[in-house]
């Protein structure tokens, strides 16, 4: 099986269709390892790719009013055992352009290895970003992984991502998001993430409501088993008139399983307001005893609670 | 034979008494309704029948379809045929109504189950089971889901509480059609009015059964007991 066929196999662990990128109107990256194995642009969607043995560059900039029906699927990882993954990626949307892309980060061989993305977003006045990131890191738990992200949201723009990580071992994962909202900006961050074994979770999202009028939202979903460990720090600034944020974080453990969560708020503006909510614990007992008169054991209870909170 | 029998029941926590000899049986196709005031012990006796934890009578006996079913965890009870719609149901994240109402599907379709309790299962069923629900429809919603297990016994903590006055009718009715359909119904409530649809009445207080039979009977004497707290008090 070459490159492309096995990369495009493995994205059933995060459940998509390997005939989507298929779609002529679908623009796509395929990388593997430090390859480029397939590309594809589509009207309005530029894809620039720099290959070298560092690392792999991708640029992907969509044009002012551009609105691309299909998503753009950016495929990237390795299929062997070991390796080392050194990925920049510069998405820019110009002004009132609109796509949605879906990021799938596919390591399903790995025994040990690392994944460096450095990622810069920016997204033009009144554009809109919907940015899906699914991750499967195989069964070893013997990855790194370390997603860095700077966006920057425009004047009435608006971003929505969504980090996915449910499925097979998370190894060690260390995310860190910074969000600048300009004037009218919208931004929403999710990472949802369920931890086994020793897994170690690192979630550090920062939302910076620095235009008048912007709105965010920071919201983490970690469910911890066996001896897995997370620390999410969330920290939201708002910094203009009439800016309005708010975090919400929950975790879930069982086991021996540790969760530590920190909501940062910082208001530097009069009429800027931002709110946090933060639950950290076991199952909810009234959850629990809720289903359990429905006729769910205890077990199935609990994957009915950890599967809605991840979903 | 009775479907639910609660015998000589005692549950004490921290020193307190809470029941005290509780005696309450419950046949088949029969609403029953159990009043009484705040903090009289209904909705503990209610965790008791349904195996909640750190809910283990002191003593006396819980039984149902004639088997003692205090050693039973809480779903093998549910399993048996007896389940409870809380005062205040829980939200789960993340779970849509749709998924909720087929956790333990008794061959009623989810839609027909929304329909009967008021909510259009076109705006519902994909709903979250979550906060974005009010008050009034996770009540709904949690009646809904007692029809759609068609358990044999279904306990129901103040079923009325949130829902808006026009629609209690409407919910009274869902409950007299569960019991024409062959159910039984534990209706516990603070106010005695909805001892109306019922088939007998116990009035608690106490932590004892003050009066069990006529719901006529029950409702006035609670509301006797109402209206006198001080001398209620000292009968109690």
């Amino acid at each position: 099986m070459n490159a492309l066929d096995g990369m495009l196999e493995s994205l059933s662990a995060v459940h998509v269709d390997a005939a989507a990128l298929a779609d002529p109107r679908t623009s796509h990256v395929v990388v593997d390892g430090h390859c480029v194995v397939s590309r594809r642009a589509v009207p309005g969607v530029e894809v620039r790719v720099d290959e070298s043995a560092d690392g792999v560059t991708l640029e992907l900039v969509v044009a002012e009013d551009a609105r691309i029906e299909n998503p753009i699927h950016t495929c990237i990882g390795f299929l062997g055992p070991r390796g080392a993954q050194r990925i920049a990626v510069r998405l820019r949307l110009g002004p009132r352009a609109s796509a949605t892309m879906l990021a799938h980060c596919l390591f399903p061989n790995a025994v040990f290895g690392s994944h460096d993305m450095d990622a810069s977003v920016e997204l033009g006045a009144g554009a809109a970003l919907r940015y899906r990131e699914g991750h499967y890191h195989g069964l070893a738990g013997g990855m790194t992984v370390r997603p860095r992200i700077a966006v920057r949201v425009g004047p009435g723009a608006r971003y929505f991502s969504d980090f996915l990580l449910t499925e097979g071992r998370v190894g060690r994962l260390e995310i860190g998001q910074r969000v600048e909202v300009a004037d009218d900006g919208v931004a929403e961050v999710i990472a949802r993430v369920f931890g086994r074994g020793d897994d170690d979770i690192r979630v550090r999202d920062e939302l910076v409501l620095a235009g008048k009028a912007s709105r965010g939202l920071i919201k983490t979903r970690i469910a911890l088993e066996e001896d897995a460990r997370a620390e999410v720090i969330g920290v939201t600034r708002g910094q203009a008139e009439g800016a309005r944020g708010h975090m919400d974080c929950m975790e879930l453990v069982r086991d021996r399983a540790v969760a530590r969560a920190e909501p940062i708020v910082e208001v530097s503006h009069p009429l800027a307001k931002v709110t946090h909510e933060a639950a950290v614990g076991t199952v909810d007992q009234a959850q629990l005893e809720t289903l359990m008169a429905h006729g769910l054991s205890p077990e199935e209870a609990i994957d009915v609670i950890v599967t809605g909170i991840l979903r | 034979m009775a479907l639910l029998e609660i015998r000589q029941l005692v549950f004490r926590v921290d020193g307190t008494t809470i029941l005290d000899g509780v005696d309450l049986a419950i046949g088949g196709s029969e609403i029953h309704a159990l009043l009484g005031a705040n903090g009289a012990g209904k909705s503990t006796l209610a965790r008791i029948v349904m195996g909640c934890s750190g809910y283990a009578p002191t003593s006396g006996a819980v039984r149902f379809l004639d088997r003692d079913i205090g050693a039973l965890a809480m779903h093998e009870r549910a399993r048996l045929g007896v389940t409870m719609a809380w005062q205040e149901p829980a939200r789960i994240e993340g779970l849509p109504v749709r998924d909720y109402l087929a956790l333990r599907p008794a061959g009623i379709e989810a839609a027909d189950c929304l329909r009967a309790v008021g909510l259009d299962p076109a705006v519902y069923l994909e709903r979250a089971l979550d906060k974005t629900l009010s008050g009034g429809e996770r009540k709904r919603v949690e009646l809904a889901s007692i029809l759609a297990m068609k358990p044999r016994l279904a306990i129901l903590d103040e079923p009325a509480a949130g829902i808006d006055l026009p629609s209690i009718e409407e919910i009274e009715e869902v409950i007299l059609g569960f019991r024409r359909a062959g159910g039984s119904v534990l209706l516990i409530s603070h106010v005695e009015p909805v001892a109306r649809m019922a088939d007998r009445a116990s009035f608690l207080r106490g932590g004892r059964i003050a009066f069990s039979g006529d719901p006529a009977e029950a409702a006035e004497r609670y509301k006797s007991a109402r209206a006198n707290p001080a001398l209620e008090a000292r009968k109690a």
